[in-house]
């Protein structure tokens, strides 16, 4: 698999969010405007591509037993630089997602992909496969959290559409809900049309 | 000699089908339309015409271009969800807000599942709520318009009972001096009272209910056990503190108890299938009805305790099965 199939097999084949469906706290949680999906996604990308480049290069020392411990402390110490970046440059955004920016030490795609990717593979294929995976999951967040703000606050990108209140329900949790399972519903009708 | 015919059983057909009942249910509708188009003029009648047109609509396009299967318009059901809809909403609602709830009522709570019989949820219910919470001030702005038979309350308040209580309640102020400042005449909420477009007269509501019982439409399981399990925990409660919990003849007269009970929670489609698990369902709504009311932030909680008792259905038809004949 050539390193330009990895990453587009991570935005559709493997997409994380609408083929793998994982992630899916931060998918839900976050997505209430374009632009916070997209800075979740982006931050959630950074993450993936550095840990996977980091734990694929020192594998081979970790024991198989501690391995998992050993993969969550690498990612909770690029997840604390994203923290710390975000805070510094986009203060607002970082506010506006608050417990979510910690919270993707623990999200399952990219314990996954160290797991079932960057552990057996090369760095370069590591970095790959991450950037992959995380521009599937940024892409999705940004669909999702377009859709959502758009119905829900009359919007697009923060810039409003008409003067007037949109449907609230999109922008709370239920709307996350329903337009995730439309938009997966139209994902993979997509998907299996293409193939 | 005819030729004799073999055939597995049953041999011998009811005439019930979907359409039948569903022109019973419109039936038993039309004593609440009566009295809300009475008190609410044309307001309420273009509600409700808007509900079924749009409903019937938003199923015929979803079938006939989306799906591209059978049309099923002609069974009622569409049109029984938009009069439904209608009669949960405040009778000046804007006419768009019926078009977005009939599109998420039929769209996405009905056709979404597969259709009539495979929804998990009572459409009409998903789609009030679903326009609740996206459009709280419009869906409770109760303000009686003008009738065309002239003003009939005397008391046209923009805040149901229910909503009046709540909010002097979290004043500090005691039921004993909220029922001494406005005048809740338990006689006139029996005949009209401020509410949504179907749920202001309780009246006629039980009329509706004797015809479809009588009709033998519905089972008496479920309306019973709801209204029973309010009328007894709420009873409760004011037994407890009766200046903090209000009596449970108020409790039944006010909000969409009568409404959901008789007709929301009744839908064959999102109701338990025996008797016993009926009893369990209606129960259940009843608790978190008056929970909701009594404890929440909402002043009426019973179309979101419908909606939650829907999701254990499945659950209540796989434990609670009737004994099978012949079995122990």
């Amino acid at each position: 698999m050539s390193n330009l199939s990895l990453i587009t097999k991570g935005i559709i084949k493997e997409n994380p969010t609408f083929v793998l469906m994982l992630g899916m706290c931060p998918t839900l949680g976050t997505t209430t405007s374009a632009m916070n999906g997209l800075g979740m996604g982006l931050a959630t990308m950074v993450v993936l591509v550095l840990s996977n480049m980091a734990i694929s290069s020192v594998a081979s020392f970790i024991p198989a037993k501690v391995r998992i411990p050993c993969y969550i402390v690498i990612i909770a110490a690029f997840v604390t630089i994203v923290q710390f970046v975000m805070q510094a440059y986009v203060p607002a955004l970082y506010e506006t997602l608050g417990l979510f920016i910690p919270l993707i030490v623990v999200n399952c795609i990219v314990l996954g992909r160290a797991e079932a990717f960057a552990s057996k593979n090369s760095v370069i294929r590591s970095a790959f496969d991450g950037l992959g995976i995380g521009l599937g999951f940024a892409c999705s967040l940004t669909v999702l959290g377009f859709v959502r703000e758009l119905f829900g606050g009359l919007s697009v990108f923060g810039h409003k559409l008409a003067d007037a209140d949109g449907m609230l329900a999109f922008v709370l949790a239920p709307g996350a809900f329903i337009v995730l399972g439309y938009l997966m519903v139209l994902f993979n009708k997509a998907k299996t049309k293409i193939s | 000699m005819k030729k004799l015919l073999v055939s597995p059983s049953p041999h011998i057909h009811g005439k019930d089908n979907t359409r039948n009942l569903m022109r019973d249910v419109i039936i038993a509708l039309l004593p609440s339309l009566a009295v809300s188009i009475y008190f609410f003029g044309f307001s309420a009648l273009r509600l409700t015409l808007i509900g079924v047109a749009a409903c019937v609509a938003v199923e015929y396009l979803i079938e006939k271009y989306m799906l591209r299967t059978k049309v099923t318009i002609g069974d009622y059901s569409a049109a029984v969800t938009g009069i439904l809809l209608a009669m949960n909403l405040p009778p000046n609602a804007p006419w768009w807000i019926m078009v977005i709830g009939s599109i998420v009522a039929i769209g996405i709570a009905k056709m979404t599942f597969g259709g009539l019989g495979q929804n998990l949820f009572n459409p009409a219910l998903v789609g009030r709520v679903f326009l609740l919470v996206s459009f709280p001030v419009i869906m409770t702005d109760w303000t009686m318009p003008d009738s065309w038979f002239g003003s009939a309350i005397d008391a046209s308040s923009g805040a149901t009972p229910l909503g009046i209580v709540k909010e002097a309640l979290s004043k500090g102020e005691t039921l004993q001096q909220i029922f001494a400042e406005h005048d809740f005449s338990y006689t006139q909420m029996l005949f009209a009272r401020v509410g949504s477009v179907g749920e202001i007269s309780a009246l006629a509501l039980l009329i509706g209910l004797v015809y479809l019982l009588v009709r033998k439409v519905i089972a008496p399981h479920i309306p019973i056990a709801i209204l029973g399990t309010v009328a007894v925990f709420s009873g409760i409660l004011w037994g407890v503190d009766s200046t903090r919990y209000t009596d449970p003849l108020f409790n039944l007269l006010t909000g969409g108890v009568l409404l959901g009970s008789i007709f929301m929670a009744t839908d064959y489609v999102t109701s338990p299938m025996s008797h016993k698990g009926m009893v369990i369902y209606g129960i259940g709504i009843g608790i978190i009805t008056v929970l909701i009311r009594q404890f929440g932030s909402y002043p009426e909680g019973i179309s979101f305790a419908i909606l939650i008792m829907n999701a254990t259905v499945p659950l209540i038809n796989m434990y609670v099965k009737p004994k099978r004949f012949g079995r122990k």
